[in-house]
């Protein structure tokens, strides 16, 4: 048994020992290097290992479960009886809730679990030199691309290494490793006195299939210099193009609005619309927790139910809420397996691997279809309501004349409502893009409000 | 009763004396470096959450760890552990310095006495030492008061966080410095119905004080009726206009403008990187005259206020803006030392697993002489701005956004009927040049402001009186 998995069972142990009916525990252990070079300089190198674990104490009253959870960064196992005993005393004082607790059945099979490609073993060894060499490739390319790239707030590459272990007294334990490595650039262009920032990021669980450091540099560059002489337009309505980043924006804020939790809370405008056309028939969005090397991926979810795939969104109908046990007990469903779980939260709601299914077009092509109207490529504040679905953020992007990209625009923002806009989504491209656990190709949304100049 | 000193907890609880204390330093010194320093924490923090009438869970948690930090030119090398230990600080203490290759001068790094410290947070006891029951009790108080209020109210969630975090900062000219740091938090958040319409109301307030502060009856229930105000007039509230128009903001937390717009262009690292809209423009005129704006982590018990930084340095008040002319920046040790400047307070990390950066502590807008009222009488057609969301900027292009939660429009100098909640868009180094009325109604928000930069979140304040801002860009969606 690991030293990890040593831990959780002397948690679980522990709990039940003082007075819990039933409990989980999950323990983390993350080696991490990050190094960031800003022009020809090391900006910084960071390295860490970090442990942490957490339990949760369930105990069973007459109309219900109270439950409670703690955590510490110190694994040793006076520290951990510690937390868990008081784990249960904290229990004893929350009150009784007859949806709380661990699920019944259904557990993953912890002996058989499937493969993800969740990292590779060659990469263990990565040294900050080869992370600051990848950095700084990235940071020469940037400024490679045009003289007026000459300043950046720097280009970053870092690795980590995760190993996680979780189990419950229902009778499940499983651990599995996981790794992560990216790669980010983010150069500024200068001229007429005026400067735009931009980024692009390479994000896998192996260093073989990041993007290489010349591309994420090369494209940071070309996106902070097409968006120099950005002015802003007047306030108008015309249609909005969300570029593969931007777009991603609108799935994560869908995640939140399919979310149990925001279900029965009665704080999502999608409550009680399941089985009803939300979206344009454009609009298939899968969560995936089973997708090969997934940024998002994991064989068992936080409360150890098998991965699976989930259909959100199917055609524009809604077809599922993401569900873990206790939002599953609070809307009358079954668990997706879409618990989250980290040694400081109790169990969630989170999407794994959330993708829209691409269409047939290129960007190239939404935009010649589009008369007049905005590609969006940054979005910034967090203007959404999800009660209400009202919507408003800050923008930049390129103004589209005559199908053509005409200038680049900033200091706008676009409005409307959600359900009107998933409900106006009439193009989908082919350009799929997954730089996170949210992966999308570029949408249009027929119209919308843009605000700008007089 | 008297509480440890953080230097005493940490030799007491991790064996750490002063002897392994310099030797850590020492082991970081045998390369050429410029500095490096030591960090401690061990923080506890707890939180108990209610909804739908009942406290379901509690959660408590313990953090410790060490962060080691090796500073040449504008490079730093910084390793952390959550094992802190004798043996782990020097393993930390080797793995930053190798940021420099060359060997050092063998210097010596000294232990000094802690300086005499001010206490601008003292409490008799940590507020997560306050029993769990006494949390519940409040906690669902509070849900019983929001019920009361109105039959339209459906669902109250509560929630009561409490913190306590102690800092041990040491470096290697001889820095030592300790920190406790109390926080707590109330959040309320309702939900309000009416026929098939809900709205959700929310109201938060803290500091850095002990848990008997939020004990105070008449300062939660003021809370809870404004969240209940705010839910029921969301129920009654029109789509707000779209485009460029004459903004009045009212008091408090609508200073969140002033930490969107000018203060991170102002922190340190951005201005020598030269990466921030405000590089080099210190003497120049970037607000309107009457425009003042300090950042002063030296309010007593403030969540943004600290007694010293994450590096050990004092925290005071800086001025950023004095009438309209831009005066200053926000310093931590390694920017204000690139930039031949004073470090200013400002050198702040979210827990030990990361580098300090400069960051905003309070941040506000001092009181003008005009009477509130009269500066909404003086708009013809614009929109009164009372309470926010969040907000964001691009410190290079400049462009900042923040979010309306409760507007109102204003019509022949009337406030009329109320907006849904919408962005507003505008330019940090030009927008206060258009500021053309000020208040003398300076209110500092109810603290909960938290900043996120560079992945690190740390507790902030900001502050403001009422002010008429002429052409802001309000993004609604009535054109």
């Amino acid at each position: 048994m690991s030293e990890l998995a040593g831990a959780v069972e002397l948690a679980l142990a522990a709990a039940l020992r003082a007075g819990a009916a039933a409990a989980d525990a999950v323990a983390v252990e993350a080696d991490s290097l990050e190094t960031r070079v800003r022009g020809d300089e090391i900006d910084f190198v960071k390295q860490a290992r970090e442990r942490k674990l957490g339990v949760r104490a369930l105990v069973h009253g007459a109309r219900g479960t109270r439950s409670a959870i703690t955590s510490t960064s110190d694994l040793g196992e006076s520290a951990v009886r510690a937390i868990a005993a008081e784990a249960v005393a904290l229990a004893r004082a929350t009150a009784e809730d007859p949806a709380a607790g661990l699920p019944d059945d259904g557990f993953a099979d912890a002996s058989d679990l499937p493969a993800l490609e969740l990292g590779d073993p060659a990469d263990r060894n990565v040294s900050a030199e080869a992370l600051i060499d990848a950095a700084r490739r990235a940071e020469r390319a940037a400024r490679a691309v045009d003289p007026r790239i000459e300043n950046s707030e720097g280009s970053s590459a870092a690795s980590s290494f995760a190993q996680i272990a979780y189990a419950s007294s229902a009778g499940f334990s499983g651990g599995y490793a996981a790794a992560s490595h990216s790669l980010f650039a983010e150069p500024i262009a200068r001229a007429n006195g005026h400067m735009q920032r931009d980024y692009w990021m390479s994000a896998a669980r192996s260093l073989t299939a990041l993007e290489s450091p010349e591309s994420v540099g090369r494209r940071a560059a070309e996106r902070a210099l097409r968006r120099l002489g950005a002015r802003s337009v007047p306030t108008c309505e015309v249609p909005v193009i969300f570029d593969p980043l931007t777009a991603a924006s609108l799935w994560g804020q869908l995640a939140s609005l399919v979310s149990g939790y925001a279900v029965y809370r009665g704080t999502t405008y999608l409550a009680g619309k399941l089985g009803e056309q939300v979206a344009s028939e454009a609009v298939t969005l899968t969560d995936d927790a089973c997708r090969q090397a997934g940024l998002g991926s994991r064989p068992f979810d936080g409360e150890g139910l098998p991965s699976r795939r989930t259909a959100v969104i199917e055609r524009g109908r809604l077809a599922a809420y993401l569900l873990d046990t206790y939002s599953a007990r609070k809307v009358g469903g079954r668990s997706t397996g879409s618990a989250t779980r980290s040694a400081s939260s109790p169990p969630g709601v989170g999407a794994t691997n959330l993708g829209l299914a691409p269409g047939g077009a290129s960007l190239e092509d939404i935009i010649a279809d589009t008369p007049r109207g905005l590609l969006v490529t940054e979005l910034i504040g967090m203007g959404f309501n999800p009660t209400t679905g009202d919507y408003s953020r800050g923008a930049a992007g390129l103004w589209i004349e005559n199908g053509e990209i005409a200038h680049p625009v900033e200091e706008i923002t676009i409005a409307g409502n959600f359900a009107d806009m998933l409900r106006g989504i009439d193009a989908v491209g082919s350009d799929m893009l997954w730089l996170s656990r949210i992966g999308s190709p570029s949408v249009r949304v027929a119209r919308m409000t843009v605000a700008g100049s007089k | 009763m008297t509480l440890p000193t953080p230097r005493a907890f940490f030799q007491d609880q991790f064996g750490l004396d002063d002897r392994s204390l310099s030797a850590a330093l020492d082991t970081a010194l045998e390369r050429r470096i410029d500095y490096a320093d030591l960090f401690f924490e061990y923080s506890t923090q707890d939180s108990v959450l209610l909804e739908e009438g009942i406290v379901k869970t509690g959660d408590r948690h313990l953090e410790q760890g060490v962060g080691v930090r090796a500073l040449i030119g504008e490079r730093q090398g910084y390793a952390h552990s959550d094992d802190v230990s004798v043996e782990a600080l020097q393993l930390a203490a080797r793995t930053a310095r190798a940021i420099s290759a060359e060997a050092g001068a063998g210097s010596r790094a000294v232990v000094s006495a802690a300086a005499a410290s001010r206490d601008l947070y003292p409490v008799a006891q940590p507020p997560t030492d306050a029993t769990v029951a006494r949390k519940i009790e409040l906690v669902e108080e509070i849900d019983r008061y929001a019920r009361s209020r109105d039959p339209r109210i459906v669902e109250v969630m509560a929630s009561c966080i409490t913190q306590h975090r102690q800092v041990l900062v040491l470096g290697s000219d001889g820095t030592f410095a300790e920190d406790a740091r109390p926080l707590v938090r109330l959040n309320v958040q309702v939900i309000a119905k009416s026929g098939d319409r809900r709205e959700v109301g929310y109201q938060g307030l803290g500091g850095r004080s002990g848990f008997d502060a939020l004990l105070d009856a008449a300062r939660w229930q003021e809370l809870v009726d404004e969240a209940v105000r705010t839910a029921l007039l969301n129920l009654a509230a029109e789509p707000c206009p779209a485009g460029s128009m004459t903004v009045v903001l009212g008091p408090g937390w609508p200073g969140v403008l002033l930490h969107e717009a000018v203060g991170h262009g102002l922190e340190g690292d951005f201005n020598r990187k030269k990466t921030s809209a405000f590089a080099g423009r210190i003497g120049e005129r970037v607000a309107a005259p009457g425009v003042t704006v300090v950042d002063d982590g030296t309010l007593p018990g403030r969540r943004g206020s600290l007694n010293v930084d994450d590096e050990g340095t004092r925290t005071q008040r800086t001025v950023l803006i004095e009438d309209g002319i831009l005066r200053g920046y926000l310093q931590d040790r390694l920017n204000a030392r690139l930039m031949g400047m004073t470090p200013t307070g400002n050198g702040r990390r979210e827990s030990y697993a990361h580098l300090p950066m400069p960051r905003m502590t309070n941040t506000f807008m001092l009181a003008g002489a005009d009477d509130p009222a009269d500066i909404v009488r003086s708009v013809d057609r614009g929109i009164y701005a009372v309470n926010f969301g969040g907000g964001q900027v691009d410190i290079t292009s400049g462009k900042f956004v923040f979010s309306a939660s409760e507007a109102y429009r204003i019509e022949g100098g009337r406030v009329g009927a109320p907006l849904k909640g919408a962005t507003l868009i505008g330019n940090g180094p030009d927008v206060l040049t258009r500021v053309s009325r000020i208040g003398n109604d300076l209110a500092l928000d109810r603290g909960v402001g938290t900043c996120g930069k560079d992945g690190q979140s740390v507790p902030v304040g900001v502050g403001m009186p009422t002010i008429r801002i002429d052409d802001l860009t309000v993004g609604g969606t009535q054109g």
